[in-house]
């Protein structure tokens, strides 16, 4: 596997500048004739579809639900960053381009995240522009907030719904071109298999989820926006139909997957109701800018919150890190929150979560002012759990909830299979070893508005121009190995759920792959998953058949794909012998119980090339180069 | 004609054709209703002057003439009133028509949402009014469902048609229906129509429930006084 | 808490379907009411059946997957939530409850609880989009926009598609929908060039979907998750017959 990241050799400032005089243009009357697939119909492949559709290819889009409208983006909640500097507060581009490798743990490319912070800029008009309401000052003017922990306002908002409103631009923009014939929508429609014809990416296997027809669709490029991978922990912030099968299978055919072992646990979540339950509700991260966060001293103290008296109450975030607090950075906050509660300082009902207390911010500011700022979320909570947040302290867990890690991909958002893109959350490219809060969005919109209709060009242009139909002997193999797969699946007739395996996989990465991961736990856990994964194929009961609209079908098939792709994660996570960002490993920690990193020999991005299912993958290096930012250790002390 | 045609066709043309037809016939239900209270004007019998509620028929009948023929202004306003029921019921007809088709399989279990029952009885309750006004014009403009009927002589076959407690009563249900769904078809037109004002909004309910019982109080007034008229000392009697 | 539920099951399009009764058993006040559905899922798939098929994604009341009508009322006896925010608490020991899809005729029922409801994508595509491409925008601030504007627009623009107000209306009409859209882009200046031939636009389509007309009953507010009041339907009229009365308005096919 050949890993060419293709960095334009331009100054950092005028590089994506340059590379768009550089890259080679499709003549506008030949644009029509480009078929380009795009899967997954969320923020990136939303604004892609609809881009490329108005720039006159001939779009294919796929998504599995059924519309667009309903893709996880809508749920983001905290806003966007930009760095339009409307503030005055000294920020700027290169602030946030430093910011964001900075907050990765120089773990990501350079040249990719300056891009990112300059189409920042783009985004917020674009937005606008397509009549997404901003949260306004009187004067009329875009309103911003700072937002986790960073030190200027850059953050732009819709209440707590941001991702609802871009995505619903994004939407917007997709029907206009469905309307107008560039772009073709397939609903109910999973993508199963990447059809690849001479080394290139030429099509896709899809299922329609009502029917149960399977078949192929061939075009010039393939575009994947399919999200994050964050399910395979079974209990997470994510959507219950965010899967990886859609980047599994491209991984497979060839594509080489990025960092798997970046996850983002976050760490204001409402704790598990009980082992029922299938999902986690995240709480906006803007609460603990007024919330204080604490255990009872005493381990096992079961007292209501109200009667433990301060003297005997732990806001141990205050107290180990004095200057920022409540507002340590994501991964900070979630690996201590799981260390009260795995020393037994949890509280609630399963004594497995932590307490998020308002009590003082009331005191200090008054309800109304406090309802005025988190009414909502307060409703929200007390919905969910039956509790009053005004008068009992709120209880919050980390939860798995955005993946850093992704397919490989290059400058252009090229993965190494060529001619298949990725892009969005679906690759690594970004966001290293943790991502900042409010940047998924900016990402997501990034590649799919203003990235990949250019780069695709450039691919196209080049590309040879052949006809490959459905009847391709690639396109039948593809076809029939996802018939057969899902034949398997129906045949085996076992006796346990689906959902019961996927329970028993997020276990197995939760407590070996999550927040604090171990050698001995990691090879634990490559032990256990090719076992859960023999026991799925022997015992799993898939009822009903293919040929109607069937849930159980679907999710067996994700949780099958998830099952392999646990392992490379565990993979991942052991052989990056070194703690950074969201990757902690207990064993590279330093005197003050931080990350410890490892840049002599970790400074890069690991690619994973598959080898079949149950082999080793082989771990390739993408060297990384810091030339702008320089090399340092975060502290929050 | 073409942009007529298009409001026809879709279902807010049709909606915004029934809110002006209701509003014109609302208007007529209003003059009607002052026309009736003139059955209560003093009147001396022995005057040899007609009632006043008779000279306002006669005025009805003569309004415009010599310069138009007698009954020509009547005979406009009814036609244009009839026009105006007919469309009314036609749009009301097609749009019922179209909501039917929207869901043909209904809930099993249908909780009553909060919606007002004078809301859930428009499509009947215009049925019933317009069976009403049938009658109504059989028995007090043709006679000929009335017993004692005589031509011009508004006033008497007010009181004798009321004479009996049954078609009384028949004529307060009535009125009774034709507020409920006079109540909601103002607030409803005022929506129909984009009247969107923050403050005629706020009014729109209390002013709809103010007009409708207006309405039924100033219309049952009359079987209500001849009923008494006929029992006690006070009320209208002949 | 044990409860009886009357699932409507229906195996494709066009299967007549009918009520299933099944036990829940043991079920939390803590729980949601789709965990309950899908802990009667796992029963029913361990004993070899069918699960239901009921739509589900985010669980916290944004994508509008879920819908469904819980006796009688669209999402369930709370208002302003979502099925997926309804929790167990709100029923008791014993309670029968009646699930049913939602109905319209412009919302086919694929499967058991499963609904079509493409034809709100339609509706957008008919106008519900300001045309604006991408990369042709000025600076965002270029245009100040009055807060309460963008408020208001912000309250509109809160639909999540769910289609709950269809359901719960007596004439299965989507006006709410159709006027949140119409009304989120006509409050802001944006969204003013095409205004009129949105409006008429996106009205025609609601009618050539198939979808009832406005009686102003207000149920679909009642139902609407997100609070989206009735008004709105009335601006969306304003708009639609302004548009058919203005000459300069170029009249939709």
């Amino acid at each position: 596997m050949e890993l060419n990241a293709r960095i334009p050799d331009h100054p950092i400032d005028r590089m994506w500048e340059r590379h768009r005089f550089d890259m080679k243009l499709v003549n506008p009357a030949n644009k029509r004739r480009y078929q380009v697939i795009v899967v997954g119909t969320g923020l990136a492949g939303g604004a892609a579809a609809a881009t490329m559709g108005e720039l006159g290819y001939q779009v294919k889009a796929f998504t599995f639900h059924d519309s667009p409208r309903r893709a996880h983006s809508i749920a983001a909640q905290g806003g966007i960053n930009a760095a339009k500097n409307y503030q005055g507060d000294g920020d700027s581009v290169y602030r946030l381009f430093y910011d964001t490798v900075k907050g990765g743990d120089f773990r990501s490319r350079e040249a990719n995240v300056y891009r990112l912070a300059e189409l920042s800029l783009n985004i917020i008009d674009q937005a606008v522009a397509q009549g997404v309401p901003f949260a306004r000052e009187y004067g009329g003017l875009l309103a911003n907030r700072s937002f986790g922990g960073a030190q200027v306002s850059r953050t732009f908002y819709a209440r707590g719904q941001t991702g609802q409103q871009l995505l619903l631009g994004a939407y917007q923009a997709l029907e206009r071109q469905v309307q107008a014939g560039t772009v073709q929508m397939n609903v109910r429609s999973e993508m199963l298999d990447v059809i690849v014809v001479d080394g290139r990416a030429r099509g896709i296997v899809t299922r329609d989820l009502v029917t149960g027809r399977i078949e192929a669709h061939m075009a010039d490029a393939v575009v994947l926006g399919t999200g994050g991978y964050s399910n395979a922990f079974f209990l997470s912030t994510n959507a219950m139909g965010c899967n990886v099968t859609a980047t599994w299978r491209a991984h497979r055919r060839g594509a080489g997957f990025a960092n798997p072992c970046f996850t983002q646990i976050h760490p204001t979540c409402i704790p598990q109701s009980g082992e029922y339950q299938g999902k986690l509700t995240l709480m906006s991260e803007s609460l603990r800018n007024d919330g204080r966060i604490w255990v009872p001293k005493e381990p096992g103290d079961t007292r209501a919150a109200a009667a433990i008296p301060d003297s005997e109450r732990d806001y141990y975030l205050e107290r180990l890190y004095p200057s920022f607090g409540n507002l340590t950075p994501r991964d900070i906050a979630s690996r201590r929150a799981k260390e009260m509660v795995d020393s037994g300082h949890g509280v609630g009902p399963m004594r497995n979560g932590v307490y998020l207390d308002f009590r003082d911010a009331i005191q200090r500011l008054g309800k109304a002012a406090v309802a005025e700022r988190y009414g909502n979320l307060f409703q929200m909570y007390e919905k969910i759990t039956g509790e009053d947040p005004y008068d009992v302290p709120m209880r919050i867990y980390p939860a798995p909830h955005y993946t850093m890690g992704g397919l490989w991909v290059d400058y252009d958002l090229m993965t190494t299979v060529p001619g298949l893109f990725a892009i969005g959350e679906a690759n690594f490219s970004d966001h290293g070893a943790n991502r900042l809060g409010a940047s998924a969005l900016m990402q997501g919109l990034a590649d799919g508005y203003f990235i990949i209709p250019l780069t695709i060009g450039n691919y196209l242009a080049d590309a040879p121009k052949m006809d490959v139909g459905v009847d391709h002997p690639a396109a039948r193999d593809a076809v029939r190995e996802v018939t057969d797969t899902q034949e398997r699946l129906l045949a085996v007739k076992g006796n346990r759920t689906v959902d019961s395996f996927h329970q028993e996989l997020g276990r197995i990465l939760w407590d070996h792959c999550g927040m604090a991961r171990t050698e001995a736990g990691l090879r634990e856990a490559l032990q256990k998953i090719p076992e859960l994964r023999e026991r799925f194929w022997k015992e799993v009961l898939v009822p009903g058949s293919g040929a109607t609209l069937n849930q159980s079908l679907e999710k067996a098939g994700r949780v099958a794909d998830f099952l392999e792709f646990a392992e490379v994660m565990c993979w991942d996570a052991l052989t990056r012998d070194e703690s950074c960002g969201a990757h902690y490993r207990v064993e590279h920690t330093t005197e003050e119980g931080e990350a410890k990193r490892d840049d002599e020999n970790f400074a890069h991005g690991a690619v994973w090339e598959f080898k079949g299912v149950g082999e080793e993958p082989v771990r390739h290096r993408e060297p990384l180069h810091f030339e702008h930012v320089p090399l340092s250790q975060r502290s929050y002390k | 004609m073409n942009r007529v045609l298009n409001l026809y066709r879709s279902s807010v043309g049709k909606k915004s054709l029934m809110a002006v037809t209701g509003i014109l016939l609302v208007g007529f239900v209003f003059g009607h209703m002052a026309g009736n209270l003139k059955a209560f004007q003093s009147w001396d019998p022995a005057g040899g002057t007609l009632h006043p509620l008779d000279q306002y028929g006669e005025f009805l009948r003569e309004f415009g003439y010599p310069i138009l023929p007698e009954y020509g202004v009547l005979w406009v306003a009814r036609i244009a009133l009839l026009a105006a029921v007919l469309v009314h019921m036609f749009a009301a007809y097609r749009l019922w028509t179209q909501s039917r088709a929207a869901r043909t399989r209904g809930y099993r279990k249908a909780e009553s949402q909060v919606f007002s029952y004078a809301s859930r009885t428009m499509r009947w309750g215009g049925v019933i009014i317009f069976l009403f006004v049938i009658y109504h014009i059989l028995h007090f403009t043709t006679g000929d469902v009335h017993p004692d009927f005589e031509y011009g002589a508004v006033y008497a076959n007010l009181v004798t048609g009321f004479q009996s407690t049954p078609v009384a009563l028949f004529y307060i249900v009535a009125v009774g229906a034709l507020s409920l769904h006079v109540y909601h078809g103002i607030w409803s037109a005022f929506a129909t129509l984009g009247v969107q004002n923050a403050r005629v909004e706020r009014a729109r309910r209390p002013l709809a429930a103010a007009l409708a019982i207006v309405l039924f109080l100033g219309y049952i007034s009359v079987p209500v006084a001849v009923l008494a008229g006929r029992w006690t000392s006070i009320g209208l009697t002949l | 808490m044990n409860l009886t539920l009357h699932v409507w099951r229906q195996a494709g399009p066009d299967d007549a379907g009918a009520f299933e009764t099944y036990r829940a058993e043991d079920i939390s006040d803590s729980m949601s009411f789709l965990d309950m559905l899908d802990l009667v899922n796992e029963d029913l798939t361990r004993k070899g059946k069918e699960p239901i098929a009921f739509e589900h994604d985010c669980r916290e009341g944004i994508c509008g997957s879920c819908g469904m009508m819980i006796n009688g009322v669209a999402h369930g006896p709370e208002r302003l939530i979502t099925a997926c925010q309804l929790h167990m608490r709100s029923f008791k020991d014993g309670d029968e409850i009646w699930i049913e899809p939602f109905r319209a005729t412009a919302f086919p029922v694929m499967r058991d609880l499963v609904v079509d409801r493409n034809s709100f994508d339609r509706v957008i595509q008919a106008g519900g989009y300001i045309s604006v491409r991408t990369g042709s925008a000025q600076d965002a601030n270029a245009t100040p926009i009055p807060k309460r504007d963008a408020d208001r627009a912000f309250d509109a623009a809160a639909c999540i598609g769910c289609g709950a107000c269809v359901a719960a209306c007596p004439n299965a009409s989507a006006m709410l929908f159709t006027a949140a859209k119409v009304a989120h882009l006509s409050y802001l200046p944006q969204g003013q060039a095409e205004r009129l031939e949105r409006a008429l636009g996106m009205a025609s389509q609601h009618d050539a979907e198939g979808f009832g007309n406005c009686t102003n009953h207000g149920a679909c507010q009642e139902a609407c998750p997100k609070g989206i009041s009735v008004d709105y339907i009335a601006r969306l009229n304003r708009d639609v017959l302004k548009g058919t009365l203005n000459k300069a308005v170029g009249t939709p096919d």
